[in-house]
């Protein structure tokens, strides 16, 4: 404790000359019935005019707190300590209405959800005209004149047109950047956003980050990028922060703390991180267990239950943030270096250079498998007996003979009428929201449904598996069709066709015990009577969770052993097909790492097929065998794993691919990228002809005026490239882009 | 939001789940209710009241009955604790009598109306579209006759229109649409739900997913209509009684006693104070247990009381 202290002290004397803001041992705590929760504990740092700072952490590691308690933006009841000073000038604790001087004009902050963060009922322009006025009274006439250059700043086109419209009439992206724009109205010296793309398609998710960027340049403001994604934080930031547990455990120069981590946090979470760029036969190595609770802070350090190398002393004593120096020697930093690259960390110097995240958190998982099985480490330490033999047998698994194609989906239309209002509710037309789709998944195959939000791949799942009606085509598994069975009929083939959901929280029924949850499909299936207690307990090993903790509720239990509930429950009548729909999208990284894991060993194990829908193409690259892309309702491309991701040749398939962001600053700064304009069009009046023309690169730069009206007049056929490799475009050509 | 919460599974919070991890589901439910100090309390208080209404009159010389041994507006004393009502009745006697035919009344309207209301709502509201349409008609029909129009005209009619079966027949029948509204407004959210859509997708019939999982869900608004119910039923008894058409002399309820004893709250106070105290008991009492069971089938309400 003492040498925190003294750290924290001696960074301020550094930082006192340069430092536009400065936190210093800023403490957040809120009371509760259960005590006081240590939500931010003694972070401290400093940014200098114009610099990007990102703070990285895991949900419920203080990194949102932290500028909440900066803005003054905490609920009464939070007890802040340290201080904050903007330019020299303290502003933490300021009465209201000398905190509402700073905010906005000073510091500017920016939402996560573009949805709420607008009020609905005033105009965009009248609301950054009434963020301009605040703080400067300029008149009405100068205020909207000036939201009109910031609208252009941002990069929203026809702005004069944009100014009179309402939030509603916007998209996400749109929005977002209307956010941006505010919080750049006054040009403040810092801007903080916190998680400002999270809510977003990746493609938009480019774009926001692009107005992020020029808001920068323009105000020439500090930027504090608050965000989960490694990736958003090696191609924005300067400085990166790593938060956990509350505190600040590692910060340093991007580089240094990507490439050269000296706590196993950084490291692990790196590891655990599925990478575009990287071999797909690589497993992920998961951290084992769960980020702490605040109500149970563990004693010393906060990592150290997690950790591979944590040893008595990590038990006992919390460590310092300090500085390695090259001779290995740990010393706090020097008055004049606040930037340097600083952990805490016991036995960073044990963290030597080019050490890979699977050595280390491997070797952990084995531990974890015979050691304390507790409900919090015994998720991933049933990955480890599995884990050398899922990483050798992928790579003999090879094609022996044609597998047998279990679902197939022929033309599948969806089109859900929109009615007038009123009495009659005519029909006055239809969302296409899937228009087309053909599909096979084969026999122990991963197949995956990639597409940003509203493109139809969920729908197609819940259509595969009948959960939704069909409006046209067909659905057969095992050649026997699924359309137009009834209820009753469909339930013998429910047993073999299961559903895993995106939402934990939601997917398992808060009123039900584990145990009951997991059981319910045999009881409706009426197998195993009498069994079921035993098989329950199986299942429950089998995803890796205590046996024990049948009899407890869903909210016991973490996000990521819930999804690992929710596999269980959806394995328990040993279906041959799994449709995954978004399974790890709401996890944190170092929980899903163990989860993807988990869905591998399984396939393995019970020879099962997934059909695997998801957003994030990094975690698809990994997973899945095959790979469809789709858009607005149609699949622009399919083709093997490897095939997709090598050669790329459908024009919205590059841009997806161009528009993740890398775990890896030099990489993801110095990549070529295809960026797409514009937003997804609604799916009520999807455009003639091919449906991406309206945001297509090529299109716009690339095609002759006669080409371009092939693209407006005929629809794209999905064509054989060879070998399996389909794509639908007049004018595909495969660029490298990895 | 979502992962942040705290999750029990931690090290502190698992001492006391690790002796919950063997109790059964009801075990649970009842160990959470008799922790819930309000509700134990008040389900003892109705436990009394019910035992002197039920075995009250067995022990007791008087009943409700006129007696001609009985002076009229006696004021407690010792041979009458509660003393005598202007007709000649002792009124711990009719006390006893009102509280059982009360007590049986708003528990037997309570129990009928909420279980026939929360199926039909949970039905309409799961099914939804055309069904759903026709079956809130029907409920807008029972919301919108004024039940004592049409309880006038069903009990003065019928033959033995005047026992409290009939009587609580007839008031349930009148009130299980606001159950019903209730539950369909809930059901139409909880539907929504993606474990619902699990249930359908591992072959779960719809009666299966309304029994199993829409009406456990709903249990909270369930439970606070329900209890609210038999405060309600409660009041109907006693202004049907008012009227004429509920039950009738010699035979009494709570809710009659009171009437009849209105006019004298301050001069025969004894005739008022002792029905319209145990009145104000029940409901209280009802309300109380309700919040405690609602509680108590709440697994997480619980876990953030403690």
């Amino acid at each position: 404790m003492t040498t925190e202290n003294m750290s924290n002290t001696e960074t301020d004397v550094a930082a006192h000359g340069d430092a536009i803001l400065e936190v210093d041992a800023l403490d957040v705590t809120f009371p509760s019935d259960d005590g006081s929760l240590p939500a931010v504990r003694e972070v401290s740092y400093a940014l200098r005019p114009g610099e990007a700072l990102g703070i990285v952490g895991e949900s419920g590691s203080g990194k949102s707190v932290t500028s909440m308690a900066i803005m003054g933006l905490l609920p009464k009841n939070a007890q802040v300590e340290g201080s904050v000073r903007l330019m020299g000038e303290e502003i933490l604790g300021l009465p209201d209405k000398a905190i509402s001087q700073v905010r906005g004009k000073k510091v500017a902050m920016i939402f996560q959800d573009p949805l709420t963060s607008l009020n609905p009922v005033y105009t965009i322009g009248f609301q950054i005209s009434e963020a301009v006025l605040a703080h400067n009274d300029v008149g009405k006439k100068k205020a909207w004149e000036r939201s009109r250059e910031l609208l252009e700043v941002v990069g929203i086109p026809s702005p004069d047109q944009r100014l009179r419209q309402y939030p509603h009439e916007l998209s996400g992206g749109m929005r977002q950047r209307v956010v941006i724009a505010i919080a750049m109205a006054n040009d403040p010296d810092v801007i903080i956003a916190d998680e400002p793309t999270t809510a977003l398609d990746v493609t938009v998710q480019a774009q926001v980050l692009e107005a992020l960027q020029s808001a920068r340049r323009e105000t020439g403001a500090a930027l504090v990028l608050i965000t989960h994604d490694l990736g958003v934080v090696a191609g924005q930031v300067e400085r990166v922060a790593v938060m956990y547990g509350g505190r600040i455990v590692e910060s340093g120069p991007v580089e240094e703390v990507f490439y050269r981590p000296r706590m196993p946090y950084a490291l692990g979470l790196l590891g655990s991180l599925p990478r575009l760029d990287e071999d797909r036969a690589e497993r992920l190595s998961p951290i084992r267990g769960a980020p702490p609770s605040l109500m149970a802070m563990p004693q010393g350090c906060a990592f150290a239950p997690r950790c591979p190398m944590a040893r008595d002393l990590c038990h006992t004593e919390e460590p310092g943030l300090l500085r390695t120096l090259d001779n290995g020697d740990r010393v706090p930093p020097q008055p004049g270096d606040a930037i340097a690259h600083v952990a805490a960390c016991h036995f960073s110097d044990e963290l030597s250079e080019g050490i890979r995240p699977e050595n280390l958190f491997r070797d952990a998982d084995a531990d974890a498998g015979t050691g304390n099985a507790g409900p919090v480490a015994a998720p991933s330490g049933a990955d480890a007996p599995a884990a050398e033999a899922a990483g050798s047998e992928r790579a003999e698994r090879g094609p022996v003979g044609e597998p047998e194609v279990l679902l197939k989906a022929e033309d599948l239309v969806k089109n859900f009428p929109i009615r007038s209002k009123g009495l009659l509710k005519r029909k006055v037309g239809d969302v296409q929201a899937v228009s087309g789709v053909s599909l096979e998944l084969r026999e122990r195959e991963t197949l995956a449904l990639v597409g940003e939000s509203g493109c139809g791949k969920s729908t197609t799942a819940r259509l595969l598996l009948n959960l939704v009606r069909l409006t046209s085509g067909g659905v057969s598994y095992m050649g026997k069709p699924l359309q137009g069975l009834s209820d009753k009929q469909m339930r013998p083939l429910r047993r073999d066709l299961q559903i895993v959901f995106q939402d934990p929280f939601a997917s398992l029924d808060p009123r039900m015990t584990v145990a009951d949850i997991i059981a319910e499909p045999m009881l409706i299936h009426r197998t195993r009577n009498g069994g079921a207690k035993k098989r329950v307990k199986e299942l429950l090993e089998l995803v890796g969770l205590n046996p024990e903790h049948g009899s407890r509720y869903p909210h016991e239990f973490s996000g990521g052993q819930r999804q690992r509930i929710g596999v269980a429950r959806a394995l328990s009548l040993n279906p041959k097909v799994l449709v995954l729909d978004e399974p790890v999208s709401a996890l944190d990284v170092s929980i899903q790492a163990g989860v993807i894991n988990l869905l591998e060993d399984l396939q393995e194990e019970l020879g099962l097929s997934y059909l695997f829908v998801s957003h994030d193409l990094s975690v698809v690259k990994h997973i899945a065998d095959r790979v469809a892309v789709m858009y607005l309702g149609k699949i622009v491309e399919t083709a093997t794993t490897d095939q997709l991701f090598e050669a790329p040749a459908h024009p919205y398939t590059q841009a997806l691919i161009s528009a993740i962001p890398l775990p890896d600053p030099v990489k993801e700064r110095t990549r070529e990228r295809i960026v797409v304009t514009g937003d997804v069009p609604s799916p009520a009046d999807p455009p003639s002809g091919c449906r991406f023309r309206t945001r297509c690169p090529k299109f716009a730069r690339d095609l002759s005026e006669p080409e371009r009206e092939k693209c407006v007049q005929e629809v794209p056929g999905l064509l054989e490239r060879g070998s399996g490799h389909r794509d639908a475009c007049h004018y595909s050509e495969v660029v490298e882009l990895l | 939001m979502s992962n942040g919460t705290p999750t029990t599974t931690a090290r502190a919070g698992s001492k006391a789940q690790r002796s919950a991890a063997d109790r059964t589901q009801l075990q649970t439910i009842v160990l959470r209710f008799v922790r819930h100090r309000p509700a134990m309390i008040s389900l003892f208080v109705l436990l009394v009241i019910a035992g002197f209404a039920f075995l009250g009159p067995f022990f007791w010389t008087w009943d409700h009955r006129v007696s001609s041994d009985i002076l009229s507006n006696q004021p407690p004393d010792s041979a009458h604790p509660l003393g005598t009502s202007s007709a000649g009745h002792d009124v711990l006697g009719q006390l006893m009598r009102g509280a059982q035919q009360t007590l049986k009344v708003a528990l037997t309207v309570s129990l009928c109306a909420t279980a026939f209301g929360s199926l039909w709502g949970a039905t309409a509201g799961y099914y939804g579209g055309r069904t759903d349409a026709m079956m809130m008609r029907v409920v807008d029909v029972f919301l919108i006759v004024p039940p004592l129009v049409a309880v006038a005209a069903l009990s003065g009619n019928t033959a033995g229109g005047t026992t409290w079966s009939t009587i609580a027949i007839i008031i349930a029948l009148f009130s299980w649409a606001q159950i019903a509204r209730v539950v369909r407004g809930v059901v139409l959210s909880l539907r929504e739900q993606e474990f619902i859509e699990a249930a359908k997708a591992s072959g779960a019939s719809a009666p299966w997913i309304i029994i199993r999982h829409l009406l456990p869900n709903a249990a909270g608004p369930i439970i606070v209509a329900a209890t609210l119910l038999v405060a309600i039923a409660i009041l109907m008894e006693a202004g049907l009684s008012f009227l004429q058409f509920g039950i009738q002399l010699p035979d009494i309820s709570l809710g009659q006693m009171i009437g009849e004893a209105r006019t004298a709250v301050s001069t025969r106070p004894w005739t008022f104070y002792p029905p319209g105290v145990l009145l104000v008991l029940i409901c209280l009492t009802i309300n109380f247990i309700g919040d405690g069971l609602r509680d108590a089938l709440d697994p997480k309400q619980t876990m953030v009381r403690r």
